[in-house]
């Protein structure tokens, strides 16, 4: 196997590809810096000069306004000139390879490029043909990985929970195209947590799934049994097109999170969503609304995770 | 070398800064040695505002030369900057681009109406016209070395020297 | 010409040879193994000592890419890097474009090919129209163009019934099906075998059931249709071992294996390297060794190159989107002396996988040095190491899992109808 592609040579993080394979220290430092950022993003005037003259380039192959928006807005926070490009529409569709739109955007001389894209492996391969001194942040690639959601996720749960070496963590939904959940369980276990669960129906589930360091449920009830965190993730409605589920309804009558599953879980339970949120669907509108629920401040650690992983990869 | 008592020079700071201490008049430490001094400062004159600390780290003007430092901590400002006369706590003032940095991050939580600055010890070598109000001694060091306030597990303070690292500030 | 190879270890696995001798070859024969006859004058003599001669390689797979793909690689290119690689046969899937699926394509690439007096090629002609899956191919008239066997290279046969009909029809006369096992369905969309890696790197999985489900229904048709069945890559430990009940109940039946799955795994991935994007996928180290133990006691009958040269390009995308495929032509005969290295393998043993195995697959006269035969031989330095790199692999693709690797075992000279079609300097 090859070297770890998202380290230099003095083992910094160069690229934010996945969370998978960093040092714990790696993560952690990403944690610190993004509670520093949590403070200016609470001032009067939420911006700081560290990367002025920086240019950041947000690749979009594939449309996501609310992720592209919290990047922008994490950049601009930390004085890089955002530049927003949405290539599904122009370019790809004459002829020019993901490779070619690269290299010209290189030349334009970017210092960082966050990569959304509805294939696998996209990233990385940006990572590997880009210009040498451009860091890559993968901002989702395919089912792969989305590691800056990851990360916010487990930067909330530091912030509610203080500690991950005592908890239990459930993810629930449809981990198989999930890069989310790959992300999080890749952070979760690196940081120590001891138990992460994943809740789900055989259809919903990749193969060898425990081999990621999850222990495996499909019975809901018994899998939120005393957790600490529930990870709630958004059910796509394509799953019922291609017979992976019957029905919405079936799926929240035994998978969505309504106020009487919370209460099988810790009585402190906190309760995390991604977004966008399907109510009625994977989630009830009053635990997303409620009193465990943390999916708000979520939005607002994520800007600040962002902030902190552009500016340890600009740094470094 | 025989380098001073820290926590003797830091009394004799205390005093001085004390006949200026007002109703609105807001200690500043800066991250490390500084808040420190700030703490202690705080605790001994006993000013009506709170304690704040600033960790300069996001606007430092080497962050292209080295990178963001490894451990950022938060900046804590818990009063209103707006109006306030404040006074900046640093350990050792030397180079003036900390400070540089200092006063630009507390512009950004408000315009206060004055910014005075008290460093344990002046070592001369400033890079940017900045002076210090409050000066607990004036001391000449080699280039090679570093000094730096440290703390004890019991919370005592000291000053330390030591080489500079080439690939260092 | 007259052509004596002297002092070299002449192995043949058909005729339990394995010894110094030297070969003499007349008129494109083998005249002799062993002390020239008497009157026997060579005007051209090769100087093996230290070198292994051996029957020249038979290839059940290669993409060719001719007609319609010839920015992928032409015929040239292609038949130069066969004899690179010690190839004097081999088989071309009918996967072209158009398919080879009437008489006067087959016949031009033969023609083709005979003009460029290289490797002998074999078509294999497409078992339905366009190999859409729905109408037959005119299979007696292909057979007559030169057709040695018919399948449906990697596009699917949904329909059972046309699958069914296909290999009695072709059954009637005794013409050979060769058949790549996958589950059109099962299969559809996947990119990787569906196990830890494909979860991890969260790439579209294709299961192995899709490979035993496919698997079964063909052993059961051959059983039902009497077809002389070939089944062609198989890719995992259970396909075999399906293949091995096969035959201890009398099924005739065959298999083939490619060199890169007797190798790799689908660890070999690694970070979304698309020259291990392969057809079949890499499964899972089990399965590799599965593959191997089909290999050593015989339910695999042959080791094929699996070529398939593919444009930089094509693989400089996204893993699934990249195109699937590895050359295969120069890297046949060096991945079967790794295999045969690291199981403790006879050498003789092995290359009755890549010679004589093959041929009687194909059903032709080759792969093999017994005196009368065709004088197509491979002359290799059993111990050489190379590097495979682009500038050194003669194929126009460049891509493959082991580009940048060392591997023993180089071509020195390759030798068809007692000519020297390639010399390694």
């Amino acid at each position: 196997m090859s070297n770890n592609p998202q380290l230099n040579k003095n083992g910094d993080l160069e690229h934010l590809l996945t969370t998978e394979g960093l040092p714990a220290p790696i993560l952690l430092n990403i944690l610190d810096t993004a509670k520093s950022f949590v403070g200016v993003t609470e001032r009067d005037v939420k911006k700081v000069p560290l990367l002025r003259g920086k240019s950041i380039f947000n690749l979009f192959f594939e449309p996501s306004t609310r992720t592209r928006t919290t990047f922008e807005i994490a950049a601009k926070r930390l004085s890089a000139d955002v530049v927003n490009l949405n290539i599904s529409a122009s370019s790809q569709s004459k002829g020019e390879t993901l490779l070619d739109t690269v290299n010209n955007l290189s030349a334009m001389h970017a210092d960082m490029f966050v990569v959304r894209h509805s294939q696998s492996g996209a990233a990385h391969l940006i990572a590997r043909h880009a210009r040498p001194d451009i860091h890559v942040i993968n901002a989702g690639d395919g089912r792969h990985a989305h590691p800056t959601q990851g990360l916010l996720d487990v930067f909330t749960i530091r912030h509610y929970k203080r500690d991950f070496r005592n908890l239990r963590v459930a993810i629930v939904g449809d981990i198989l195209h999930s890069r989310v959940a790959r992300s999080q369980i890749h952070a979760l276990t690196t940081l120590g947590v001891p138990e992460v669960r994943v809740i789900a129906p055989k259809t919903l589930l990749p193969s060898k799934v425990e081999r990621l360091g999850v222990h495996v449920y499909h019975e809901m009830r018994q899998g939120l049994k005393d957790v600490d965190v529930l990870m709630m993730l958004r059910l796509q409605n394509e799953r019922m097109l291609n017979a992976r589920l019957p029905s919405t309804e079936e799926y929240f009558k035994y998978y969505g999170l309504t106020q009487e599953k919370l209460s099988l879980a810790r009585p402190d339970a906190i309760v995390l969503h991604p977004g966008p949120m399907n109510r009625g669907v994977e989630i009830d509108s009053a635990v997303a609304d409620g009193r465990q629920s943390v999916i708000l401040p979520q939005v607002t650690f994520g800007i600040a995770v962002r902030m902190a992983v552009m500016s340890i990869l600009a740094g470094n | 070398m025989q380098l001073p008592d820290a926590e003797q020079l830091l009394i004799e700071l205390a005093a001085s800064l004390r006949p200026d201490i007002t109703q609105n008049t807001a200690l500043v430490g800066i991250h490390t040695g500084g808040a420190w001094l700030a703490e202690w400062l705080h605790q001994h004159l006993k000013p009506s505002l709170p304690l704040g600390t600033l960790d300069v780290s996001f606007y430092r003007d080497d962050f292209a030369q080295i990178g963001l430092h490894p451990q950022v901590r938060p900046s804590n400002i818990p009063f209103q900057v707006e109006g306030s006369h404040i006074i900046l706590i640093d350990d050792v003032l030397y180079t003036g681009r900390t400070i540089r940095a200092a006063i630009n991050e507390l512009f950004d939580y408000g315009r206060p109406a004055s910014i005075r600055l008290a460093a344990l010890i002046d070592r001369g070598g400033r890079e940017l016209p900045i002076a210090a109000q409050y000066v607990g001694m004036a001391l000449e060091l080699p280039w090679d070395k570093m000094l730096a306030l440290k703390k004890s597990a019991w919370g005592k303070m000291s000053l330390s020297l030591h080489d500079k690292r080439r690939d260092n500030e | 010409m007259e052509l004596v190879i002297r002092n070299g270890r002449v192995i043949d696995p058909k005729n339990r040879i394995d010894a110094i001798m030297d070969v003499s070859i007349s008129a494109g024969k083998i005249m002799a193994l062993g002390a020239a006859p008497s009157g026997f004058h060579a005007q051209h003599q090769i100087e093996a000592r230290d070198l292994v001669v051996a029957p020249g390689l038979v290839d059940l797979s290669a993409r060719l890419r001719e007609p319609g793909f010839e920015y992928k690689a032409t015929l040239e290119s292609e038949m130069r890097a066969a004899v690179a690689g010690g190839i004097t046969s081999l088989a071309c899937s009918p996967d072209t474009d158009p398919p080879l699926d009437e008489p006067g394509l087959v016949e031009m690439l033969k023609h083709r090919a005979r003009n460029l007096n290289q490797a002998h090629v074999y078509p294999i002609g497409a078992l339905t129209k366009g190999l859409k899956g729905e109408w037959l191919t005119e299979m007696a008239e292909l057979r007559d163009a030169g057709c040695v066997a018919f399948g449906q290279a990697d596009m699917p046969l949904p329909n059972t019934r046309v699958m069914m009909q296909a290999m009695q029809y072709a059954s009637t006369f005794g013409f050979g099906v060769w058949l790549r096992p996958q589950d059109t369905t099962l299969a559809d969309g996947g990119v990787a075998h569906d196990g830890e890696v494909a979860t991890r790197l969260g790439l579209p999985a294709v299961p192995v059931c899709a490979e035993t489900l496919a698997l079964s229904n063909i052993i059961l048709m051959a059983r039902e249709t009497g077809a002389k069945v070939h089944v062609c890559r198989i890719s995992s430990a259970e396909g075999a071992a399906m293949i091995r009940a096969a035959r201890r109940q009398g099924l005739p039946i065959t298999c083939d294996v490619g060199a890169n799955h007797i190798h790799l795994s689908e660890m070999d991935i690694g970070f979304f390297d698309s020259n291990c994007h392969l057809v079949p996928p890499l499964r899972a180290i089990s399965d590799r060794d599965g593959l191997r133990g089909g290999l050593l006691d015989g339910t695999i009958n042959a080791i094929c190159s699996d070529h398939a040269p593919v444009d930089e390009d094509a693989k400089l995308l996204p893993f699934a989107e990249a195109e699937s495929g590895a050359t295969g032509l120069e890297l046949l005969l060096p991945l079967t002396l790794k295999w045969a290295a690291e199981t403790r393998i006879p050498l003789a043993a092995a290359l009755a996988k890549i010679t004589l195995e093959p041929a009687r697959i194909l059903g032709v006269d080759a792969g093999h040095l017994s005196p009368g035969a065709p004088a197509d031989l491979c002359i290799f330095d059993p111990l050489q190491y190379w590097t495979v790199e682009p500038a050194v692999l003669k194929s126009q693709g460049k891509n493959t899992p082991f580009l940048g690797m060392e591997l023993q075992g180089r071509v020195k000279y390759t030798v068809i109808n007692g000519n020297i079609v390639h010399e390694d300097r």
